[in-house]
């Protein structure tokens, strides 16, 4: 259970408010100019001592990606992008920082771009989070007239600019090459990797990409230490992380919590149980939509941390925690998960294309109890084609959650289909082009 | 992939008018000077708020001109992109979050509601007080599911009590209030646990 004391968002919930002067006396801005004035290298080594890992998804060493930047600034200038980008189904985190802690992210950001020699700096904010981006904008003027920002930002002798860019509504745009893209005005698909952003980013330029949880928490680590930050939580999973609790719970919330904390002990603490107690639990979806589901017997013990839910072939992902309790189908809750995927697909690889809504379908299918055995099998193989054939991650992400279904819950996909296979039967279906060459017996 | 077709009626002309203008100065400063074509989304955006909340195709040929690029490059972003709507929507544009946290809080009920009170089929305005809704994907409330945007605010902590009144105040054109209609602040856990669930919608 983390100490009051050692949370970082102290107004995660907007009750001490969220103006630069409010901020300043829960001690934003405190001595920026002195971490800053240690220099690169000390930030950098600060940042990797606390072992911080990307707070976005994927949970890659920040101080690592940090250190690919170039150290001297070439003919192309670098660029620090934010990825405000929340669109993972089960996390609203970031929305809870935007509103409520601003400065906290434009101090990291301060921090970050001095440390990767960036002097520009674009937040990509969804477009649905319209009132959000304004209240930024606004924590932004308030910084501008304080001279924490713009030229010799906060008298560190660092000229740094940020500037708000708003999505449309893209999920895909979370994906970082995806979103350089649509900054750079163009559709949000993915490029290939490599050469990663570190090298060629932004408008071909060396470019940082971050999440905001991730860039909001490391001032508060330089100012108390890396050796705090890693002194919380597990080996190699440290700090705080907030958690995004929904579904079937009674308190449903957002909360800052030490990382590797008990699933359980998270659900019953801070979100009253499960609706109809633990014994009621189903399934969980423990980091945001794209990680594969955890029935109820793991998630008995499951600690909330990268490594341990790994071993349990899931991920901390984004922390966005799913809680689906016995009441509900939990086949129709993945097909409308297979749904979305079929409907954020960007288009670009055939695999993630076609397969997405090859999933839905069949995942409909089973919901209406019209599905065959071999249908099960069929999705099974789907899923694995897609994994690992595209330019992104996305291909993961939408074959992961039915991969876990079918890895939890096979039993009961199996229970709704039909005995018979329908080419026994030479039903007229739909399905099955090649109908009449079942006549022939050499087909 | 996502559907969108243009709208079959279309204006002819389409021109910023002159506070657009002046925002439009405003937003190329935020990118460098031979990147220009970073600003297509930021004017998509400023088109569709002038034109009510709609895109027509003759914005996009006076964006694709006002930035010297092919037409068919803003066509492709404003296909591409869910928010740029390519033919009108009502006044209040109601837009009803039915992924799977917003789902197993009871999201199609509020379907059903809007079915009922505004228009039995998406995108389609309704005959009383300019309204239309459509299903859209995770907006990213999650604890406070079930949500509804409406133009540009959150509705959270819906049950179809609450959500009945907000959708009558829309037909009336007195929108209620947005935020949350179970009393909470913001994303805090509630004090008062409900242990049978029934604060769902």
């Amino acid at each position: 259970m983390l100490k009051k004391e050692d949370k970082i968002f102290k107004n995660l919930y907007n009750e001490l408010g969220w103006d630069i002067e409010s901020s300043l006396k829960r001690d934003d801005w405190k001595n920026t100019k002195d971490l800053i004035s240690k220099g690169r290298e000390w930030i950098i080594n600060e940042v990797k001592t606390s072992e911080l890992r990307g707070r976005g998804g994927a949970g890659f060493s920040t101080g690592l990606k940090w250190s690919f930047a170039p150290k001297e600034v070439g003919s192309r200038p670098h660029y620090l992008v934010i990825n405000a980008d929340e669109s993972e189904p089960g996390t609203c985190k970031d929305r809870d920082i935007l509103r409520f802690e601003p400065q906290k992210l434009i101090e990291g950001c301060l921090i970050a771009g001095f440390a990767v020699n960036a002097h520009i700096c674009y937040i990509y904010i969804r477009g649905e989070y319209l009132n959000e981006g304004k209240r930024l904008q606004k924590a932004i003027d308030q910084a501008y007239e304080k001279k924490y920002l713009g030229k010799n930002a906060c008298g560190s002798g660092w000229d740094f600019d940020i500037h708000i860019h708003f999505g449309a509504g893209a999920y895909i745009c979370g994906e970082e090459t995806a979103l350089l893209e649509s900054i750079e005005g163009n559709k949000g698909q993915p490029r290939l990797k490599p050469p990663f952003p570190a090298l060629v980013g932004l408008y071909g330029c060396p470019t940082i990409v971050n999440n905001v949880e991730t860039i909001a928490v490391v001032p508060t680590i330089l100012r108390r230490g890396g050796k705090w930050f890693s002194s919380i939580g597990k080996p190699k999973n440290t700090g705080t992380k907030i958690f995004c609790i929904s579904g079937n719970v009674n308190s449903p919330c957002n909360v800052e919590e030490e990382m590797g904390i008990p699933l359980k002990e998270l659900i019953e603490k801070h979100a009253g149980g499960v609706v109809g107690g633990w014994e009621n639990l189903q399934a969980v979806i423990p980091g945001g939509s794209s990680m594969p589901l955890l029935p109820k017997k793991i998630c008995d013990t499951i600690t909330m941390d990268f490594d341990s839910l790994i071993e349990n072939k899931s991920g901390l992902g984004t922390a966005g925690i799913v809680v689906i309790n016995k009441d509900q189908d939990i086949v129709e809750c993945m097909a409308r998960i297979a749904r979305f995927y079929k409907h954020e697909s960007c288009g670009q690889c055939t695999p993630c294309r076609e397969g997405s809504g090859w999933m839905w379908r069949i995942l409909d299918r089973v919901v209406k109890r019209k599905a065959t055995y071999g249908d099960v099998e069929l999705l099974s193989d789907v899923t694995k084609q897609i994994e690992g054939h595209t330019i992104c991650a996305f291909g993961e992400g939408s074959a992961w959650p039915v991969q876990g279904l079918l890895r939890h819950f096979r039993k009961e996909v199996e229970s709704r289909c039909r005995e018979e296979p329908l080419i026994k039967k030479k039903l007229n279906n739909p399905y099955l082009v090649d109908q009449h060459l079942l006549e022939n017996k050499n087909a | 992939m996502s559907l969108k077709k243009v709208h079959e009626d279309q204006p002819k002309d389409f021109k910023f008018n002159s506070e657009n203008l002046k925002k439009v100065e405003e937003i190329f400063k935020r990118y460098p000077e031979k990147n220009k074509k970073s600003a297509v989304m930021p004017l998509l955006y400023l088109a569709q708020k002038q034109n009510d909340n709609w895109i027509p195709l003759a914005a996009m040929k006076y964006i694709a001109n006002y930035l010297s690029i092919p037409y068919m490059s803003v066509y492709e972003v404003a296909t591409f992109y869910t928010m740029y709507n390519l033919a009108p929507v009502g006044k209040h544009f109601i837009q009803v979050c039915t992924t799977t946290p917003c789902l197993i809080r009871g999201a199609d009920k509020i379907v059903k509601l809007c079915k009922e009170k505004i228009s039995p089929n998406e995108n389609e305005i309704s005959k009383q007080g300019s309204c239309s809704w459509m299903e859209v994907e995770c907006l990213g409330a999650c604890v406070s599911a079930p949500m509804v945007q409406v133009n540009d605010d959150y509705y959270e902590d819906l049950d179809e009590k609450s959500t009945k009144d907000i959708l009558e105040s829309l037909i009336k054109d007195k929108p209620l209030k947005p935020g949350s209609y179970r009393g909470r602040k913001n994303t805090a856990p509630e004090q008062k646990l409900n242990t049978k669930g029934e604060n769902h919608a």
